[in-house]
């Protein structure tokens, strides 16, 4: 039995994990998360809403370096993701244009470990709506 | 039972639903002593559609005896909830009587006396005769296998899954949901499901290229029966990668996806499904969770956890019924279907006493030419048990505390570590063990027991793993197992905490003295989900353990605390 990324993540050693990337790509990874920033840089004082987005992630990730997440957020103009439990919580943002016909997107992102994936919306009104779902990462093995 | 009947009716009654258990016929049995196989299918047929249930099978074409658990905790909302009630207090519950037919078939306690007086249990030619009996009161009952059905035998194994097959196909299900048989590797799993002359279900599974539907099974299956259209929507186990060796079948992505569900079960009501029936392997409180969160399903037969329920357990207006495992029971739901839903339901768990229902000669003769070429194998004796041999409960049980010993003394290890699997056939005092049994506890595709270091820390975060699987009190992060088993090293649990804290006073016996963190261990164990584990198999282990031995003696385990229940 070697230990393997999968052990490797349950363990929550985050910082190994990034570290086996390689450089460039961990660096530029760091440099879009520095981007994206802390759901507070994203609100400004603003408080969010719920409802009206829907985020769709699995409740047990397969693979915690690769978990599908996905989200709908009709009449967004922009979206940013967060993993609030890596080390740099900011995953990705994305804006819509006026003449999107609908504000939805998928992608893939890398979890530390057990955490909050949260999704937050910026409407045309320069309100906010947002939701989250716990995303478990975990050793398994032991389903019967 | 009277109370509790007239419960269930008036609760039935309030959302426009009656409906009857064939229990308490069964019950009364208790009281003459004498069971036929005609008061076993005693049923009088209802309505105009009929399911027939079985679930969990685990490869055993003969008859066995079973021990239902005697440790099942419930957690958050499920505390105290059925299947989480277990021997006196279930017998209680259900009006069932002390020392009777379903005393024996439903609860744990005098096990191995019972079992002497009432015998095995199960056996797929006495399954082909309860199903035939259903076939002749109602020629198109819709027969329905939960899957975990090409798992878990030497035959199963070294056929890979061909026996079951060819059983299974004599049996002529209408459809399959599934688990364990992806643990054949994809390509093997490939080619099986394309043989088959029945639908292979699962609206969950998916290409994990893709995140989309796999080409190979599909969502749901339409059935016209009783001049009623249904649907039968598959829902495998969402947690294959995670519980079982995601490198086997790296194609596939599983998980709840309970929108998806939900938008199945628009499409068939759209395509003028009167009935819908999901076949699922999610676990019982899973889909107890999903009932009340996907609207518009009428019957979910429930798999995975090896529950069998007396009656079904009604959420919302969708009645969800558990049939057992290891062929021990076959579910019997007759529906009064009209003017587009269900209007009422009857159901009979029926246990299959292999003493007592006849065996098919026809499925006899081919479970006999599926065993022949292993006979010699199989029937070799390697030693003999004084002690009752079971596997089911949370946190032990005596099958895996002899695993355990053999892995510590045949690999020389401090610590042992068995998975939680809930399948595997129990063995009485006094019985011989046949390696036969012994391929019935162990026998999966990644059997290798590896011998590795751990430090104190790792055992922790294990342990800590493991039980949040099982304790989390949200069902939907739950994976059906029970407790990895631990021999050499003894520890308390506190189910009520979360992650991180459940586990403590971890100590190791052989000293007495306080597990350390930092401090490495020989740790054994098998099954690790892991690509290339190296080690003898399992069962070659134990055979070798139980051959010096003899007569095996199982000492009761006092080594876990549980508390916080």
């Amino acid at each position: 039995m070697d230990f393997t990324r999968r052990e490797t993540l349950a363990l929550g050693a985050g910082a190994a994990v990034v570290a086996m990337l390689p450089l460039s790509a961990a660096a530029q990874a760091a440099a879009d998360a520095e981007m994206v920033g802390a759901p507070d840089d994203f609100l400004a004082g603003a408080t969010a809403g719920e409802g009206g987005l829907t985020l769709n992630a699995p409740e047990i990730a397969e693979n915690g370096n690769t978990v599908p997440i996905s989200f709908d957020a009709p009449g967004a103009v922009e979206v940013r993701l967060y993993a609030l439990g890596n080390p740099t919580p900011g995953v990705a943002t994305f804006r819509f244009g006026p003449l999107a016909g609908s504000r939805v997107a998928s992608t893939r992102i890398r979890l530390a470990g057990t955490q909050d994936v949260r999704a937050i919306a910026k409407m045309a009104d320069g309100s906010f709506v947002t939701a989250a779902k716990t995303v478990k990462v975990t050793i398994g093995g032991c389903g019967g | 039972m009277i109370s509790r009947r007239d419960f269930l009716q008036v609760s039935m009654a309030a959302s426009a639903l009656y409906g009857a258990s064939g229990f308490g016929n069964w019950a009364r049995l208790a009281a003459q002593q004498a069971l036929t196989q005609d008061q076993l299918l005693q049923f009088d047929t209802f309505g105009n559609v009929s399911l027939i249930h079985v679930t969990d099978i685990h490869a055993q074409l003969v008859p066995i005896f079973f021990r239902e658990p005697e440790v099942n905790i419930g957690v958050g909302e499920n505390k105290g909830a059925v299947p989480h009630v277990t021997g006196a207090d279930f017998r209680r519950l259900y009006g069932i009587e002390d020392g009777s037919p379903s005393h024996y078939a439903l609860s744990y306690d005098d096990f191995s006396s019972l079992g002497k007086a009432y015998g095995k249990v199960g056996g797929l030619d006495r399954v082909a005769t309860v199903v035939n009996a259903i076939r002749a009161d109602r020629p198109d009952a819709i027969l329905l296998d939960g899957g975990d059905t090409w798992h878990g035998s030497m035959t199963c194994y070294k056929t890979a899954g061909q026996d079951m097959v060819n059983v299974m196909n004599a049996l002529k299900p209408d459809a399959m949901t599934f688990h364990w048989e992806f643990t054949l590797g994809s390509a093997r799993v490939q080619e099986l499901v394309e043989g088959l002359p029945f639908a292979a279900l699962g609206q969950n599974i998916f290409d994990a290229e893709w995140d989309e539907p796999a080409e190979l099974f599909k969502p749901y299956e339409f059935f016209e029966r009783g001049g009623v259209k249904i649907a039968v929507i598959g829902q495998a186990f969402p947690y294959m990668p995670i519980a079982n060796p995601r490198w086997m079948f790296p194609e596939y992505s599983f998980g709840i996806r309970d929108e998806n569900m939900q938008a199945m079960v628009d499409e068939v009501r759209a395509e003028g499904a009167e009935l819908v029936v999901c076949l699922s392997h999610n676990g019982f409180d899973v889909d107890k969770k999903m009932a009340s969160k996907v609207t518009g399903i009428d019957v979910i037969l429930s798999g995975h956890t090896h529950d069998a329920l007396p009656e079904p357990v009604l959420v919302g207006e969708t009645i969800i019924i558990a049939s057992g495992s290891n062929g021990k029971f076959v579910s019997r739901v007759d529906l009064d279907v009209r003017e587009g839903r269900m209007m009422g339901f009857r159901h009979k768990l029926i246990p299959i006493f292999s003493d007592v229902i006849a065996p098919d000669p026809e499925m006899s003769a081919l479970i006999e030419e599926q065993r022949a070429p292993f006979k010699a194998e199989l029937s070799e004796v390697i030693g003999r048990t004084e002690s009752l041999l079971y596997r089911r409960g949370n946190f032990n049980g005596s099958w895996d505390d002899l695993i355990c010993d053999a892995l510590i003394s045949e690999r020389e290890a401090d610590i042992a570590m068995s998975p939680g699997v809930r399948w595997g056939p129990s063995i009485l005092p006094g019985q011989d063990i046949t390696r036969e049994d012994i391929w019935n506890v162990t026998s999966m595709t990644y059997g290798q027991a590896y011998r590795t270091e751990m430090t104190g820390e790792f055992i922790k975060v294990i342990l800590e793993d493991v039980a949040d699987n099982i304790f989390n009190p949200d069902p939907y992060y739950q994976q059906g197992g029970d407790m990895v088993r631990i021999g050499g090293m003894g520890f308390a649990c506190d189910v009520s905490k979360p992650q991180g804290e459940r586990i403590t006073k971890m100590t190791l016996l052989k000293t007495g003295e306080a597990i350390d963190a930092a401090k490495s261990y020989v740790v054994a164990g098998w099954a690790s989900v892991n690509e290339g584990t190296e080690g003898p198999q399992i069962w070659d282990v134990v055979e070798s353990h139980i051959r010096k031995q003899g007569t095996v003696t199982v000492a009761p385990n006092n080594s876990v605390e549980v508390t916080g229940i």
